[in-house]
């Protein structure tokens, strides 16, 4: 019998993945200004309903048990009810993350009556003025409304999803109150500078102080609230929070663009973590199982300049992502490891006179290149992605990870 | 169908959920329930014969006999099925 731990075996692979994001669209109503996928504008590439039905038809061969559906907003796809009931009709379960703007009466009624739908409402700020600074001006309302309909349908159970910000992080008891008024589960997840979020991390990321609280305060609430395993590098403060605490990417996680492109994660929308594309020969079956970025990623891991350090079992070098879009090498800290450890590799790189600009950009970029209706332009513009002829633009995640925290009931059924 | 000492009836019949799904894997195989929408884990191959099984024996003790768990290996394997009836992955059944 083996005597590996599950994190162990999980470190090789799975013959499929337990958590696969699929953004269906860069398209968004929305322009949050820290979106991971840099949405807005379709892109033309997009895949097709035929396309979609395709891949749901490997996944349910592969026994996907079920997929996180983001974008971009994915329903705002003509064929976004299609595709739903194509994947539920064969076996392939759908949770699907979504700022509200389609769910009415009617959908709310149809979701509670399925099994096999789960509902992820976004929401960045308990009350309107922290979540529309972020989401755009009305994003609160329109969350709400959503909210109150899935609820009068008798939804139990739909996510509140929540990006952990230093604006909303002292208001984790009021969205803890708000899930429980709605029958909800609150899902609080990373910041990542990945997408836009790069434009916006000195400003939004939780100060050190805010991290130790929100570990004390995921500690407190143990399983009642879900994080998508998002937070696994607190970890080093102490005991491990519910899941995984390992970084899945290309192990138990990747991410399917709008386009098809096979990234190790949903954070990670750019060349370097590219595996392949699901239109290719042997669609998204061969780029899980053979592609050669996600046999590396499978790999044993030193543990680099972070390997000889006390807390390198507990936090495991934190997000690759994280790193790697703060221009941070991905053997060092995270930049938000507890010892303070990325900020002073951080401000070392300042001191030297790194060039912030020459940080590496996400792929893909489809924010909306006009105003937006309710959402006030900050003073970034986004930085035009230099482009290569030959080259299609690259995309970017939107703001949610792995819907399900890979670890959300983990029952240890296994004799060991 | 856990008796209060957390043990496991290990003489009555049993059987996979309908609404779990089991992916066999190179460790043993991944559970998930389409109802609870939650994951579990078999960690080798004869906790998984076991799990398949238990609807064709008349106890889940005769079931890993059959996959050939060894009586001091019992303990170990009625715990594994505890915790498989504690998330409903496994349901009691009337034995034929």
């Amino acid at each position: 019998m083996s005597t590996e731990t599950l994190v162990e075996l999980f470190e090789h692979g799975l013959d499929a993945p337990i958590c696969l994001t699929w953004e269906l669209t860069y398209a968004c109503n929305l322009a949050c200004v820290h979106c991971l996928s840099s949405s807005g504008r379709r892109d033309p590439g997009e895949l097709g309903t035929a396309e979609c039905k395709a891949v749901i038809d490997t996944l349910e061969r592969m026994q996907v048990f079920y997929v996180n559906i983001g974008g971009g907003e994915p329903t705002v796809r003509p064929d976004f009810w299609e595709l739903v009931d194509y994947a539920t009709a064969h076996h392939v379960g759908v949770k699907f993350s979504t700022n509200g703007v389609r769910i009415d009466e009617a959908v709310a009624r149809r979701l509670a009556a399925s099994d096999y739908v789960d509902v992820q409402i976004s929401l960045d700020g308990a009350t309107a003025e922290v979540n529309d600074a972020v989401r755009g001006q009305g994003s609160h309302a329109m969350a709400i409304r959503a909210m109150e309909h899935l609820a009068a349908a008798g939804f139990r159970g739909f996510k509140i999803s929540v990006v952990v910000t230093r604006q909303n992080a002292g208001q984790l008891d009021e969205f803890k109150a708000l899930a429980d008024r709605y029958g909800a589960q609150l899902r609080l997840t990373r910041l990542r500078p990945s997408g836009r979020g790069a434009d916006v991390w000195d400003e939004l990321h939780p100060t050190a102080g805010q991290q130790r609280e929100l570990y004390d305060w995921l500690c407190a609430h143990g399983e009642q609230v879900l994080t998508g395993d998002s937070f696994f590098h607190l970890a080093a403060y102490g005991e491990a929070l519910p899941g995984l605490n390992m970084c899945g990417a290309g192990r138990v996680v990747c991410l399917i663009d709008p386009v098809g492109d096979v990234y190790a994660c949903p954070f990670a929308i750019h060349e370097n973590f590219l595996a392949g594309n699901v239109r290719a020969g042997g669609g998204f079956e061969a780029v899980w199982r053979d592609s050669a970025l996600f046999t590396e990623l499978r790999g044993p891991s030193a543990g680099g300049a972070c390997g000889s350090c006390q807390f390198y079992d507990s936090c495991r070098g934190g997000c690759m992502a994280a790193k790697f879009f703060t221009g941070l090498p991905l053997d060092g800290p995270d930049p938000e490891c507890v010892r303070g450890l990325g900020e002073q590799a951080l401000a070392g790189q300042a001191l030297a006179g790194a060039d912030r600009t020459a940080l590496p950009r996400p792929g893909l970029d489809h924010s909306h290149r006009g105003p937006v209706r309710g959402q006030v332009r900050r003073g970034q513009a986004p930085k035009p992605v230099p482009v290569t002829i030959g080259r299609r633009p690259v995309p970017a995640p939107p703001d949610r990870a792995c819907d399900v925290n890979p670890l959300a009931g983990f029952a240890a059924g296994g004799a060991r | 169908m856990v008796n209060p000492g957390g043990l496991f009836d290990l003489d009555r019949a049993w059987r996979l959920d309908e609404r779990v799904a089991v992916r066999p894997e190179p460790f043993g195989a991944l559970l998930y329930h389409f109802g609870t929408r939650r994951l579990s884990f078999l960690k080798n191959q004869t906790m998984l014969a076991v799990v398949r099984s238990l609807g064709d024996h008349p106890s889940a003790r005769a079931a890993c006999a059959a996959a050939g768990v060894p009586a001091a290996g019992l303990p170990a394997y009625e715990r594994g099925l505890a915790t498989l009836a504690g998330s409903h992955m496994i349901s009691p059944r009337e034995a034929a």
